[in-house]
């Protein structure tokens, strides 16, 4: 478990740094640090699935963060030092439905059954009956192709659409 | 981004590029085995293409016959996708019955309709993020021309 | 209890990206911060203590093993937000073409 504890304090002083620094391509950097993170996170959870996954997304996501910053070749944000005035407001407020909702949340996650003891009603018939009604070893793989198979041609059609989207934004447009 | 990089580089990338796209084959087609499954496998696939784009420059890898070639194979991935959970809706019972046979358990041809689902969602997703890439990444700016 | 916890965190650490900083690209990341948060919420839930990842590999063993139904609602999610920071990416480059900045102070003031 300490592992884990040590994990969450490096995300989340990196996750500030992302944040707050000057440099546009170093907080690029530091958004890869936090998805690296979170894929130790997952194969420490028992998922390697998730941390296939988590790790290939991240690569991609600080390629394609990068590839706009170079493009755009701008190399420092743009906003002003000092604190001006039309900053305050939003700031104030988000500190106060902060508080309210880490709080809230306080109660609401006492509702949910402790860490380490999940319930574990319809995944034991699927742990149980997976291999000889579907044929698969991988469980999570037998769950998302043949048990809700549905679901996943739902994802196959929203990630057309998004592909879709950005070609149609990105289009070379003839204009003369 | 258009002109490549150093000869380092580019020796590099065309030693292991192939290698790359091998090794997201395998997790494509061992999806219902061992951890990984189509999504893990299609970006490991996109990602090979984009190191040799990388490391060529976009110019010379010619990004027009790209954009035609990943429209053409993700298109391919998503319909043969749905033609597999209607193939259950034509046999009879319902939408996507498990209806090729189930073989030996622990084997690589077993496992019915999990297989082709696992190579037809590989590629949808590894044309899909090429193409994505190639948008963002490799075409020329308007204000640049 | 504080795993949990941890990760609403980074969910109201992206937040603060959005509602307060004046860039476009850093509102981008808090975006992306967001989702990484909501999956690994996902993935301490169904953790099971002292239990195996979800694969069979002899077939008369004891099976044992975590939950494996939020690692399959995670799986297309990872996937799905890679795509949606693709097209946010998409027309941030379009808004710097048309204004020259990232700025969403000058781009409010300039009107077309």
């Amino acid at each position: 478990m300490l592992e884990l504890y040590l994990l969450i304090l490096a995300m989340l002083a990196s996750a500030l740094v992302a944040v707050e620094t000057k440099d546009l391509l170093a907080s690029a950097i530091s958004m890869g640090l936090v998805g690296f993170a979170v894929a130790i996170m997952f194969v420490l959870v028992q998922a390697p699935d998730l941390a296939i996954v988590q790790i290939v997304v991240e690569i991609l996501s600080v390629i394609f963060f990068a590839a706009v910053i170079f493009r755009t070749t701008h190399f420092d944000t743009t906003v002003g030092k000092g604190i001006d005035r039309e900053v305050v407001f939003p700031a104030v407020s988000f500190f106060i439905f902060g508080t309210l909702f880490f709080i809230l949340s306080l109660y609401a996650l006492n509702d949910l059954p402790r860490f380490g003891e999940p319930i574990m009603k319809v995944a034991n018939t699927y742990i149980r009956e997976g291999l000889e009604r579907t044929g698969a070893a991988n469980v999570v793989a037998a769950i998302i192709l043949d048990y809700r198979g549905y679901d996943t041609l739902g994802e196959a059609t929203v990630l057309f659409t998004a592909v879709l989207g950005v070609l149609v934004v990105l289009r070379k447009v003839g204009r003369r | 981004m258009g002109k490549g990089m150093t000869v380092i580089v580019k020796t590099i990338a065309r030693l292991i590029a192939g290698f790359i796209f091998l090794y997201g084959l395998y997790i494509v087609l061992h999806g219902h085995l061992t951890p990984g499954g189509g999504f893990a496998g299609g970006v490991i696939i996109a990602g090979s293409f984009i190191l040799l784009i990388l490391a060529f420059g976009a110019q010379e890898m010619g990004e027009k016959m790209l954009y035609r070639f990943t429209a053409v194979f993700e298109s391919l991935g998503a319909l043969s996708f749905l033609l597999l959970a209607l193939l259950g809706l034509i046999a009879g019972f319902y939408f996507f019955l498990n209806l090729f046979p189930k073989g030996t358990p622990l084997h690589l041809i077993s496992s019915g309709i999990i297989l082709p689902a696992n190579i037809a969602i590989g590629v949808k997703v590894g044309a899909g993020l090429l193409a994505v890439f190639l948008a963002l990444a490799a075409t020329k700016f308007l204000m640049e021309e | 209890m504080v795993l949990f916890l941890a990760c609403i965190l980074l969910f109201l650490i992206g937040l603060y990206a959005i509602v307060t900083k004046r860039n476009l690209i850093k509102i981008a990341i808090g975006f992306c911060m967001m989702e990484y948060a909501v999956n690994l919420l996902f993935a301490f839930i169904g953790f099971k203590k002292d239990a195996l990842a979800p694969i069979i590999i002899r077939v008369s063993q004891e099976r044992n093993f975590v939950d494996p139904i939020p690692q399959a609602l995670v799986l297309t999610s990872i996937v799905i937000g890679l795509a949606t920071t693709a097209l946010l990416l998409s027309l941030v480059i379009r808004l710097y073409e048309r204004y020259k900045t990232f700025d969403i102070k000058e781009i409010r003031k300039l009107r077309g």
